[in-house]
């Protein structure tokens, strides 16, 4: 019951912020929205006990990209990059979270009442872990693993060609 | 499950990508661009004759737990993709030379996205379809943007990246649909399901979209113009041909195979698009006066009738729309390498329709090339691009859809308006001033006159192609 109470609140907490993304008006607000969605989404994977999966969504997304992301944000708007961070108040942000809170917790209540609560199968107790995730990409998705490798090759090389100065009319 | 026994009826993919690192390798070693070329050629080279033998060859099964098919559909795909690849490749180097971007760079990312089209044509596992995918549009769109210099350059990059992005999400979110409901990305499995709930019709809706956005028709081609104008001409020719024909057995692999159960239900659908297809890019093609941007229209066109022989949903229909491909990659593949010639050969960077008056009698055995593969996408006998229609409309036909064929036939009555007013600049208006061009690159000649010969015989004789099936 627990499980699923955490599920309905990461849920909500999920879609809200991915909807307050899309919304704001501020690159930087929207950004730091991203981040929380992209916590709400690691919160799921712990709740589906996938531990790694989590682990990697707050490394790796919530961490690295979102960082990088916000690098460009800042250095883009420069200017206003005081103004977006004093517009930030107190009052909003604890009016999000429990705004989205109670949301999460009439729709628990609806869901309840309605006997619609969502089942998490006992079957993804095994499926989380790194041996599980590494023995599953080595095997059964080795080709999509190895073609990732090409399109992260192709990627780097495309990212190379555009940002490198060939002159006009030389050979590279 | 045998890595190597797998590995060996997948050659073509393996020795694409093997290709593309050996090509930034010879660039690094190699000042002489020449020399990449060289590899690059000989590695789709091989891809080529690896393919065909597979083709002919007919054994036919699964690979890699599943995630690719080869023989059959998925192996004429391949043999398709790296055909276009070669021929784009061997014409790319002298354009690209002419216009002062030929880098290394490029040949390797032509390479890496004939791997990924491969494995798009081919693939039996949702998974496996969107990896392919996801390689082959990175590289096409730096591809698109190579020429920085011209705004339309960027602007296809752009347009091309965010459109695609997009297009890719409405894909990447039918996938995850349908898998909810199937719980699993094996097409095989898919096709088993019988439980067809909201969230599967959701699914397979959403993967529609995706893919009709790859293969441009309306309404989702308002990207396919800017982008197919602002490419290097070589580039676009292999947009149009090599990516449309892997997102096309791609579709075929996913309607087929994943999805003829539910047949009744996505050919009206289809059915509407093709209609929709034909009528408004045919339309917009006859005011067009920029050649290239008249062939991007003439291509949307012909997504409409690749379209129909999908909308039949038999396996003739399937056949049809293959060898429509086959037909659709010889002659496109031409006709824009002629236009890259007219387009470089003095520095006038012509494209429109009043700088190519005249063209056609300098330089005589271009100017017929062009004219036979206009014909040949004008759809007219004895060329391999009315065979392609004949082979479609007809499957359309058998299962009842008489308005799809009816409204075929017309629109390319009309089409042949558009491409036979190129003709008429070609030979029976004088240009302004005199006009000569130079002599053209020996390869590059020969290789367009191979294709103006393939496109003649495999319209004279279409069943050397139709009995590999």
């Amino acid at each position: 019951m627990l499980t699923t109470y955490l599920f309905i609140l990461l849920a909500t907490f999920a879609v809200a912020s991915a909807v307050a993304t899309i919304l704001s008006r501020h690159a930087v607000t929207s950004a730091l929205f991203l981040v929380l969605n992209m916590v709400s989404l690691a919160g799921v994977y712990l709740l589906l006990k996938a531990q790694y999966l989590a682990v990697i969504q707050i490394l790796v997304y919530a961490g690295a990209i979102m960082v990088l992301f916000l690098f460009v944000i800042m250095l883009l708007n420069t200017d206003k990059e005081e103004s977006v961070l004093k517009q930030i108040s107190l009052k909003m942000v604890v009016s999000f979270l429990l705004g989205t809170a109670v949301l999460a917790q009439l729709l628990f209540a609806v869901a309840g009442w309605t006997d619609t609560l969502p089942m998490i199968s006992a079957a993804m107790t095994e499926v989380g872990t790194v041996e599980a995730i590494g023995d599953q990409l080595f095997t059964r998705y080795v080709l999509p693993f190895e073609l990732t490798g090409i399109l992260l090759t192709a990627a780097v090389i495309g990212a190379l060609l555009i940002a490198q100065h060939h002159n006009k009319k030389g050979t590279s | 499950m045998d890595l190597l026994h797998d590995l060996s009826y997948f050659w073509p993919a393996a020795i694409t990508s093997i290709g593309g690192l050996a090509a930034m390798m010879a660039a690094a070693f190699k000042t002489d661009m020449r020399w990449v070329n060289a590899v690059a050629v000989f590695t789709a080279l091989s891809a080529t004759v690896v393919a065909a033998s597979d083709l002919v060859a007919g054994h036919s099964g699964l690979l890699f737990s599943g995630m690719v098919a080869h023989g059959g559909t998925a192996a004429f795909g391949t043999f398709v993709v790296s055909l276009g690849t070669l021929f784009t490749l061997v014409l790319s180097r002298s354009y690209l030379e002419k216009i002062g971007h030929h880098y290394a760079e490029v040949y390797a990312l032509i390479l890496f996205a004939t791997t990924g089209m491969i494995v798009l044509a081919s693939a039996t596992d949702l998974v496996a379809l969107f990896v392919g995918l996801e390689t082959m549009s990175v590289c096409l769109y730096v591809l698109a943007g190579l020429v920085r210099e011209r705004k339309t350059g960027i602007e296809a990059a752009l347009k091309y990246f965010l459109l695609g992005a997009f297009s890719t999400g409405f894909l990447l979110y039918g996938i995850a649909l349908l898998y909810g409901a199937t719980m699993s990305t094996s097409l095989d499995v898919i096709a088993a399901t019988t439980d067809k709930g909201g969230l599967y019709w959701a699914g397979v809706g959403l993967l529609l979209v995706g893919f009709l956005f790859k293969v441009s028709a309306v309404p989702f081609h308002m990207w396919t113009p800017d982008v197919y104008q602002g490419a290097p001409t070589t580039i676009t020719g292999y947009m149009a041909t090599a990516a449309k024909t892997s997102a096309f057995v791609a579709f075929i692999l996913v309607l087929g195979r994943g999805l003829q159960g539910s047949v009744e239900q996505w050919a009206p659908v289809l059915e509407i698009v093709a209609l929709l297809t034909m009528i408004v890019g045919n339309l917009i093609a006859l005011v067009q006066h920029d050649v290239k941007r008249m062939l991007a229209y003439s291509s949307i066109a012909h997504a409409g009738y690749a379209l129909v022989g999908l909308t039949a949903g038999t396996l003739s229909g399937y056949d049809g729309v293959l060898f429509y491909l086959f037909a659709y990659t010889l002659m496109n593949i031409g006709a824009f390498a002629v236009l890259a010639y007219y387009e470089t050969a003095d520095g006038q960077e012509r494209s429109t329709l009043e700088q190519f008056a005249g063209l056609g009698w300098q330089q005589p055995a271009l100017g017929v090339a062009l004219s036979i593969f206009l014909f040949s996408l004008a759809g007219m006998p004895p060329f391999a691009g009315f065979a392609g229609k004949y082979q479609v409309f007809a499957a359309a036909i058998e299962q009842g859809y008489i308005t799809l064929a009816l409204v075929g036939v017309l629109t390319s009555a009309a089409a042949a308006f558009y491409y036979i007013r190129v003709m008429v600049y070609l030979y029976f208006k004088s240009p302004e001033q005199p006009v000569s061009l130079p002599a053209v690159d020996r390869l590059y000649g020969w290789t367009i006159l191979l294709l103006a010969g393939l496109t003649i015989l495999f319209g004279v004789m279409p069943s050397l192609i139709v009995n590999l099936f």
